[in-house]
């Protein structure tokens, strides 16, 4: 009835490289249909996902405190850029802080903690528990001692 | 062929020193390793700092055997191309990573069936001569009943993507008209 009712969301889709992206990657399905875009640190990413709807941010951790504020600019950036009505981010430290910014522009957001994490949230987690709509762990006994809920795994 | 990475973050060079002395008596086996930030010189491996992800991949594919620090993305690679790997956590108490989370990640991916799990360079030796000595055998993946904790994920988060898309764009007042 109503054209723009089935409007496509904008999805924006952080991950750091490595285990970080190929968990997003495990995910990929559920962005099908959606109006998606990658931001992650790696830039040889661009043989999984089109260049146009990927977008690069330097890697950075909490021991690296000048990249943490070029990681924090380039994110604002990317976030003012896409827009998005959505970010989901699985980790790290670049995801947290794109929920942070997204949360600003009132972006919906969820944070998917590394299944590495088997005995306890994340850093990064721990930071977006009240600060994302969403926090999800992938082990059902992090859930139960933490804010976070267990809703499945990527393996 | 063996592909061994220890991810592109921090140096360990005890799993590749451990692999290139293993190497040493075993030169008709080639190895090649992504060794990341590593300063050490190596004698009988083929080392590359840094590989592209789609490099990385195709390494994956056509290697027999997967000697790894414990890290999710190989480990995850490994599980789906069914390869056989060897893990080697990193230890906090050596400064081999900023926490010793490694340790707790192998102990619990110890139960896939294509992981083993080696703690030193003992364990890493015994391990590759195991496996040599089985010409590599490929392994025979457990029949894959985690599918559904994949599915149960991705429609968790299909769902967040697309919930009150509807009521976002149509807003609150035509929400009330509809409902």
């Amino acid at each position: 009835m109503f054209g723009w009712k089935a409007a496509k969301p904008v999805v924006l889709a952080v991950s750091s490289g490595g285990g970080h992206w190929v968990q997003m990657q495990r995910l990929a399905p559920a962005f099908d249909n959606a109006d998606v875009h990658y931001a992650t640190t790696d830039k040889t990413a661009s043989a999984q996902v089109s260049e146009a709807r990927l977008h690069i941010y330097p890697d950075a951790n909490k021991e690296t405190p000048l990249r943490l504020i070029m990681c924090v600019i380039r994110l604002a950036w990317i976030v003012a850029r896409v827009r998005p009505d959505v970010v989901i981010s699985t980790g790290a430290a670049g995801g947290f802080t794109a929920i942070k910014l997204a949360r600003l522009i009132g972006a919906r957001t969820m944070f998917v903690d590394s299944i590495a994490n088997v005995r306890g949230l994340s850093v990064s987690a721990r930071l977006s528990v009240g600060v994302a709509d969403r926090v999800l762990t992938q082990w059902p006994r992090v859930a139960a001692v933490t804010g976070a809920d267990y809703r499945g795994a990527v393996i | 062929m063996i592909f061994a990475t220890v991810g592109t973050q921090l140096p360990f060079d005890r799993l590749l020193l451990a692999l290139d002395d293993w190497a040493k008596k075993n030169r008709d086996v080639p190895v090649l390793a992504q060794t990341g930030y590593s300063s050490q010189r190596f004698i009988a491996i083929e080392t590359v700092a840094k590989l592209s992800i789609a490099e990385f991949e195709a390494h994956l594919a056509s290697a027999s055997l997967i000697v790894s620090h414990a890290g999710m993305g190989t480990i995850l690679s490994a599980a789906m191309m069914g390869k056989p790997v060897l893990l080697m956590p990193r230890r906090e108490d050596l400064k081999e990573h900023r926490n010793d989370h490694q340790r707790d990640t192998a102990c619990e991916m110890a139960r896939l069936s294509n992981v083993t799990v080696v703690e030193d360079k003992t364990d890493l030796h015994s391990a590759l001569d195991i496996a040599l000595a089985n010409d590599f055998a490929p392994v025979t993946m457990a029949p894959d009943g985690e599918v559904e904790m994949l599915e149960t994920l991705i429609d968790e988060v299909r769902d967040f993507v697309w919930a009150q898309q509807d009521s976002v764009r149509s807003g609150p007042v035509l929400k009330k008209l509809v409902s």
